[in-house]
This record gives structure tokens, sequence and C-alpha cells, in this order.
């Protein structure tokens, strides 16, 4: 998108996203009734990143820009999981061993 | 990058006025374009702001450093006499503090890094220069709230703030010194962000990626590492101001809370801190052993990319800091492969600097007596940061002075190096006028021989066992502890001789030409010191960094006999 | 220094293209930071949350659900109006740009103050972390940290909202100016991108603390 020539996006397509996260709300709050046993978590999580990424993809615009600013929006998501996935393999392995580290 | 549109050729530019009258006058440049104090404070120019971030940094390096010579005379003797314990913990702490956040993170970036960023790739000035004035006023606001929390007493937590002594049981000004840091971390982010932006939107037409300076690869990869890190370590000193004061209980044992937690989110930002600080040295190293090697840099793509890999390497290893606190083994054994990785690009960027000066026309000066001092320094720094990322070695040498030998070597020997280094190289761009070359080389001989004094013992002292952190030693150690200080009281001459030729020679040195040096790279086509826009006409660059004449000098004298 | 012209392109850029592409990738870079502070805090949330999940299945279940969704709900819908804000922009509409903005302000303090109705609600409980936490009439026990971790994060979370409706304020003001124009807008751009990051923010703390351990319950909500 060109600051002379923005996109514009018809106001029907915010209406829609709008809807979609009201829609993804009373899903997510209907999943945590059902038992879905270790599912639950994921299920929620899964909702709640396809509402982000509606919102990344649409009212904030990533959708019509350019590559370089999906690569930024994806960078943050990315970064986080390594701080999760590697603070965690920690946690997940103290019991591997009886002795600690 | 001589084919460049030439900015400025012999003859007066016609859109300034005419000075044929006043030969002596200098041309109207950045610094004497308009005069008084609101003019600084309130300039918006990334040059104007540099000098201001240099003037504060050397202030720092002061408070700094003598917190750090009353370590040393306190280790002097043996028995705790200078300091007593509660004192000496506080000194070491605000060393820390002071030295990490408020010179060695900011030092390169927020000085040579603002002053040379927009320049070396042709813009007028950082994409965000009211941005670039707001990071120097929040990193003044740390520093003020930091030096408010000395006034009130001080922190004894060690720089590190590890719970649950700083959030439970110390008697010191951690809140204080927490919100400092947060602040600080600001400063950073909104520079690290400045220059992401700068160089992604505002290279002159033909700066390709790979014609930029290894200088701005090394303030990229840094940016991204400060944006991406940061904001972690801003959080979690948080927590620890929150746990201090109303206990909430997030790091505190007895409501479950895990201390190693703590450790975990705060080497996940303050490991590839120790990258923040490094790797704007090592691009100062690759502009400084180019220009006075007069050769092109040895494998300019793979430099650029092993700038990248540490980079991004660098955020995997920060549990080798937690070999002895509880985390699992098999962590520990992760943290510990990857640590090996790490050294790779490092290596790889040592090995191209010496192929650079190889068969080159290598001239001796100030900045490059730095950047030869800078090598043997780091390569001890490096090596020895395998020894301690080997998990076994790591248990045995683990919060000794191997371990403070091994930062110093890198942060000191490396960072603080290359930073005088860098300085004394663009000091005639920055200011118009050039330093005492001998007095230059003076100090960069003592530094090299104070440095080594100072720290070689202490890798002896560590291997032996000597623990840091105390203020009291074993009689027997002592021969070493003297040598050490000995050795920083030379290092601190060594520093404080810059300290006084350079301010000097504002005033009495001989004014420099554009590109006393003869160095290729766009800041050396423009003025010293440069106008307030930097480029009357923006630049086109045609050619790779670097682009020096292909063969040494001693290969086209070979061809000549 | 730092001069701007009539179409408001600052003096250091070549074009307004230039200086729009900057703003934005600007602001996505200060976006990761955003992403990464909140991580912070999910970071902590995931591991005392795998170390104690009956705490936290506990602790959530003290949450008022009804209240969390129609704060989601209400946030989704500022989030509506920021976006129609900056499309109003995008047609130089200075006029409806204020409306929406103001509604967005709206809806932002309709949220504080149902967040405000809750934090009450906890105090009345015991159930703020510190000396006086209670947990089902016990002192203490690891519902503390979900409670600590709940309030950091909300509060966080509503303080950026705090920040947020500041920055509205300034939009408005530039409206009735009549500073923006099709061409020139990034100003009102990037505030909405701040205020979407907030919504998203929530739309994963809303599970993450209200939803836990509901299923197989009679009683949902209090």
């Amino acid at each position: 998108m060109s600051g002379n020539q923005p996109h514009i996006a018809p106001i029907k397509l915010y209406l829609g996203v709008f809807a979609t996260l009201i829609a993804g709300t009373w899903l997510t709050y209907w999943v945590a009734l059902q038992d879905f046993g270790w599912l639950n978590t994921p299920l929620a999580l899964l909702i709640a990143v396809v509402k982000a990424t509606v919102v990344v993809l649409y009212f904030m615009h990533v959708r019509w820009q350019s590559k370089m600013t999906m690569v930024f929006a994806a960078a943050g998501f990315v970064w986080l999981l390594i701080l999760f996935a590697f603070t965690l393999q920690d946690y997940f392995t103290r019991s591997w061993l009886p002795i600690y580290g | 990058m001589s084919s460049t549109v030439a900015p400025h050729a012999a003859a007066p530019r016609p859109d300034l006025p005419a000075t044929d009258g006043h030969a002596v006058e200098p041309r109207e440049n950045y610094l004497n374009v308009d005069y008084g104090w609101k003019s600084w404070l309130l300039s918006t120019d990334h040059k104007r702001i540099a000098v201001m971030y240099l003037i504060t940094i050397m202030f720092m390096i002061l408070v700094g450093g003598s917190f750090a010579i009353l370590l040393r005379l306190e280790l002097a003797t043996p028995a705790g006499d200078l300091l007593q314990s509660e004192t000496y913990n506080k000194i070491f702490t605000m060393h820390g503090v002071v030295m990490v956040f408020f010179f060695l993170i900011p030092g390169i970036p927020a000085v040579l890094g603002n002053f040379l960023v927009p320049i070396m790739i042709g813009a007028k000035d950082l994409a965000f220069p009211k941005i670039n004035l707001l990071s120097y006023y929040i990193f003044l606001a740390g520093i003020t709230l930091t030096l408010i929390a000395v006034a009130m007493g001080g922190v004894d937590t060690g720089w590190t703030f590890y719970t649950p002594y700083s959030s439970t049981y110390a008697n010191s000004q951690v809140a204080l010194a927490a919100i400092a840091v947060f602040v600080t971390g600001f400063s950073s982010i909104l520079t690290g962000l400045n220059f992401i932006v700068t160089v992604h939107k505002m290279r002159a037409p033909g700066m390709t990626w790979f014609r930029l300076p290894l200088f701005i690869w090394a303030q990229y990869a840094t940016s991204l590492i400060i944006m991406l890190g940061t904001p972690v370590i801003a959080i979690t000193v948080a927590l620890v101001g929150l746990e201090r004061l109303f206990h909430i209980g997030i790091f505190d044992p007895t409501y479950g809370g895990d201390p190693v937690l703590f450790q975990h989110m705060f080497w996940f930002y303050s490991h590839p801190a120790v990258y923040i600080m490094i790797l704007p040295a090592m691009g100062v190293m690759s502009e400084l052993v180019t220009a006075f090697s007069k050769k092109r840099v040895f494998g300019y793509h793979i430099m650029a990319f092993s700038t990248l890999a540490i980079a991004v390497i660098g955020f995997f290893v920060w549990g080798h800091h937690l070999f002895v606190s509880g985390q699992s083994t098999y962590a520990g054994v992760m943290f510990s492969v990857i640590t090996m990785l790490v050294a790779v690009p490092s290596a790889i960027k040592v090995f191209n600097w010496v192929s650079t000066m190889y068969r080159g026309d290598v001239w001796l000066t100030t900045p490059m007596c730095f950047a030869i001092a800078f090598l043997g320094l780091f390569t001890v720094g490096g090596l020895t940061g395998i020894f301690l990322g080997a998990m076994g070695f790591d248990i045995h040498v683990h919060d000794t002075y191997f371990v403070v030998a091994h930062f110093h070597y890198v942060m000191v020997g490396g960072m603080v190096t290359a930073f005088f280094g860098g300085i004394h190289f663009w000091w005639p761009k920055m200011f118009g006028r050039m330093y005492p070359e001998n007095m230059g080389r003076i100090s960069a001989a003592i530094i090299f021989i104070g440095f080594n004094l100072t720290f070689f013992p202490q890798f002896i002292l560590g291997y032996m066992g000597m623990p840091r952190r105390y203020h009291f030693y074993p009689e027997e150690w002592q021969v070493l502890n003297v040598l050490s200080t000995a050795g920083a009281t030379l290092l601190g001459t060594g520093y404080l001789l810059p300290m006084i030729y350079l301010p000097w020679s504002l005033k009495f040195g001989k004014v420099a030409s554009k590109n006393p040096w003869g160095a290729k790279g766009l800041e050396w086509q423009i003025d010293s010191p440069p106008t307030t826009f930097n480029f009357d006409k923006v630049p086109i660059v045609t050619e790779e960094a670097y682009a020096y004449p292909e063969g040494s000098r001693h290969q086209r004298e070979a061809e000549v006999v | 220094m730092s001069s701007v012209d009539a179409t408001g392109l600052a003096h250091h850029f070549e074009d307004l293209e230039q200086q729009h592409e900057s703003a934005t990738l600007g602001m996505w870079a200060f976006l990761i930071t955003e992403i990464m502070f909140f991580g912070g805090l999910f970071g902590a949330y995931v591991v005392y949350r795998t170390m104690y999940p009956e705490a936290w299945e506990n602790g959530s279940k003290e949450l008022d659900v009804f209240l969390g969704a129609l704060n989601t709900t209400v946030l989704i819908g500022s989030s509506l109006t920021m976006a129609l804000a900056v499309r109003s922009a995008q047609h130089g509409k200075n006029r409806q740009v204020i409306g929406f903005t103001f509604l967005t302000m709206v809806l932002g303090f309709v949220f504080l103050g149902v967040k405000i109705v809750e934090y009450h609600a906890k105090w009345e409980h015991h159930l703020i972390p510190g000396p006086h936490f209670m947990f089902e009439g016990h002192l203490g026990g690891h519902e503390e940290l979900f409670f600590a971790l709940y309030f950091v994060m909300t509060g966080t979370h509503a303080f950026h909202m705090i920040i947020g409706a500041g920055l509205m304020i300034w939009v408005i003001l530039k409206a009735a100016r009549n500073e923006y124009t099709p061409q020139h807008h990034s100003h009102v751009e990037m505030i909405g991108l701040y205020w979407h990051f907030v919504d998203i923010v929530w739309i994963f703390l809303f599970p993450l603390l209200y939803l836990l351990g509901r299923h197989g319950h009679a009683s949902i909500g209090h």
C-alpha cells in the first residue's frame, strides 16, 4: 500500500470481520463448556489464533501490505514461541533424571 | 564508493554564501550551524544527539570506572579493610549496572550508530528524528533514577537482580534500580526501532543490502536483538518491582513461585544482550581493519550472514547461565551444545579480519592499534567462553573469577577497545580535528598491557577457585590480586588519556580533511564535520562496500618487479 | 530541523510513500516489542499453569465469565469502530474520524468500567495477591499465583488501553483541525494498529484466564 493511494477496504468487509470475531468469542465459550479432555486448551488457542490472524490481516491491513510488514508481524510471534519452547524444555524435563542440573 | 556522485567538488557550492573572504572560517556544518543550549538540547539532528550521547556515556564510564577502582583497591589486600561486605556488594552491583546498562549496551549504537547509520547509507537523518531525541531523554531519565538509587543507599543484588534475594530479602533500593533498568530499556528499544526502519527505508539509490558497510549490518542485527529481547527484561524487572512492592509471590517459593523462572526470563534478554554489546563492536572492527589494510573485507557475504547468525543463535543459548541453578540436565545439555554453535560465526569473523589484514597495506594508526588489540583480547575472551559453555567445566568455575575474567575480556577487551578504536577513527569526521596520533598509540598500548595485567591473573584465580563477589580472600591469592590491581591502575590511566587529549584536540588538533585515512565509504565523501543534512545531493551508490583497489601494496610492487 | 512541509512530508524523506512505509514498519517493529513484553507474562503463565493446573482451574472459576465475555464483545466492537475511523481518514472525512474515534474511546471506557467492577469484586473476596489473600477461607496457596498473573496481565492490558484512550484524544484534536487527508493519515493508522494489538492481547487473555475448567461443573460464573 502506498501513501498516495491507500487500499481502502469496503465497510462490508469490516462488518464481516466483526461478525467473525463475535462468532469466535461464542465458539470459544461453547468449547470451554464441553469436555474435550486435553484438547480443550489447544482448541481455545486455535480459535484465539484464528481471531488474532483475522484482526492482523484485515483490521491491521497486513493483507494489503508489503511482505516485509508480514515478516515483521510474524517475527514477534515466532520469537515468543522460542521463549516458550526453550523455557518449557527445562520444566518438562526436570523429572527425567533423579538429579538436578 | 568513489564513483558515487561526488557531493562536493573543490569549488565552493553555489547554494551557500561564499566564504572567500574568510578562508579560516570553516564552512557551515552541524556543529556551528547554530549555537546555544536550546539548539543542542532540542536538536533532532542525529549527529548532535550522538554527541550528547557521547558526553553522557563518557560521564557514565567515569562513574562505573570509579566503582571498579574501589573494588580493585579493596582486593589489593586479603583482609576486608577498605570496604565492608555490604558496601562492597553495593559497589560491585553499581559497577555492573552502570557499565552494562549505561555504557556497554548503548555505547556504540547510540554514539557511533546514531552518527553514522544515516550517513553510511546516504540518508539525511534517521527515519524518526524526534523519537531519536526522545530516546536520549529517556536514557537521561534512566541515569537519573540510577543515580538517585545510588544516593539513597545503592543496590546490593548484583546487576543480575536474582530472585528471591532481590524480590524478598534485599534491604536496598532494588525497586528504584528496577525502574531505572525498565526506563533505560525503552531508550534502547526506540534507538533499535529507528535503526531498523532507517536501514529498511532510507537507503540511498543503489545502496543495496549487500553494498551496506558491515557496520550497518552489525547495527541492524543489534537492533533486531534489542527489539526482540529488551521487552522481556522490562517485564521481568517490572515483576520483581511488583513482587517487592506488593508481595504478589510470582518468584517467591513460599507461594509456589519459581526463582529459576526469573533466571530464564532474565537471561532470555541478558544473554542476547552480550551480543547487543559485541556485535556493534564487530561492525566497527570490520570498518577499521578494511580501512587500514586498504583491502576489501575478506568474505563480505559470510561476514554479513555471520552477523545475523550471531544475533539469531544468541537467542537459543541463554540456559548456559543456569547450569547450576536447578535447570534440568537435559536442558543444560541442549543449551551447552547450542552455545558451541554460536562460537562458529564469531570465529569466522576473527578469521576474516585476519585474512583481510594478510598481505594488506597495514597502516598502524591508533584505530588500527585498537583493532589489533581487539583481535587478541576478543579471541581470548571468546575461547574461554567455549570453556564456560561446556557444562562440566562451567560447574567447576561457575561464579568464580574465571567468569569475571572471561566476560571482561569480551566486554572490555572487545567492546570497549572497539569503541575507542571507532571513536578515534571517526573523531576527525565528527569534530573536524585530528587527535594527537602518538598519544593515541601510547594509550592503545597502555590499555592493552594494563588490560591483560588486570584480567589474566583472574583466570588463574578463578581456576584455583576464588569466588566472585567477596571482599576478602585467603592470603595465598594476594600476589595475583595485587597484579590485577596494578593492572587496573594502568588500564585506568590508559582510558583517561584519550579522555584528556580528545577534548584537547577539539581546539588544538590539526584541522581534518574530508578523508584523512583515504578510506572508502559514504561518510568519507562528505565534509568533516558534516553539514546538518549530511549530503547536498542524494548520493547514488554504484559500488560495493570497501571497494579498495584489487591487490595489496606488496602484490602491486611484485608486479612492478 | 525536522521541518514538515504543507503536505505533511518531513524534510528527511524523499516522498510521502517512503514516509508512510517507514511509519508502518516502525509501528510494526514497536508492536513486536509489545508482543515480547506481554510474552514474558504469557511465559510465566504457561510455566505456572503446567506446574499447578488445579490451582489454575480453581482460580479461573472465581472469574466472572459473563463480564469477561461482555468485555470481549465491547473490545471487538471498539476495534471495528477504530477500523472505521481509519477508513474515514483514508477518505479524508475528518468529521467521521471524530465520530468513530469518540465511539472507540467510549467503548474503551466501558471496558475499563467493567474491569473496575471485576477488580472490586476480587477485593471483596480477598483475591488480591498479598498479605490479605485468602482462597476458600485459606491463606495463600498456589491460587495466589494465578491471581497475581491475572492482575498483572489484565492490569498491563488495561494500562495499554488507558494510553490508547489518550492517543484517541490526540486523533480527535487533529481531526478537528482537518489534518487528515487521503494522502496523509499515517498518524491515525498507527494509533489504529496499536488499538487492534491491544484487542489481540485480550483475545488471548479471555480464554486463558476466564475459561479454564468450566466443563462438567454446574456452577458457571458467579
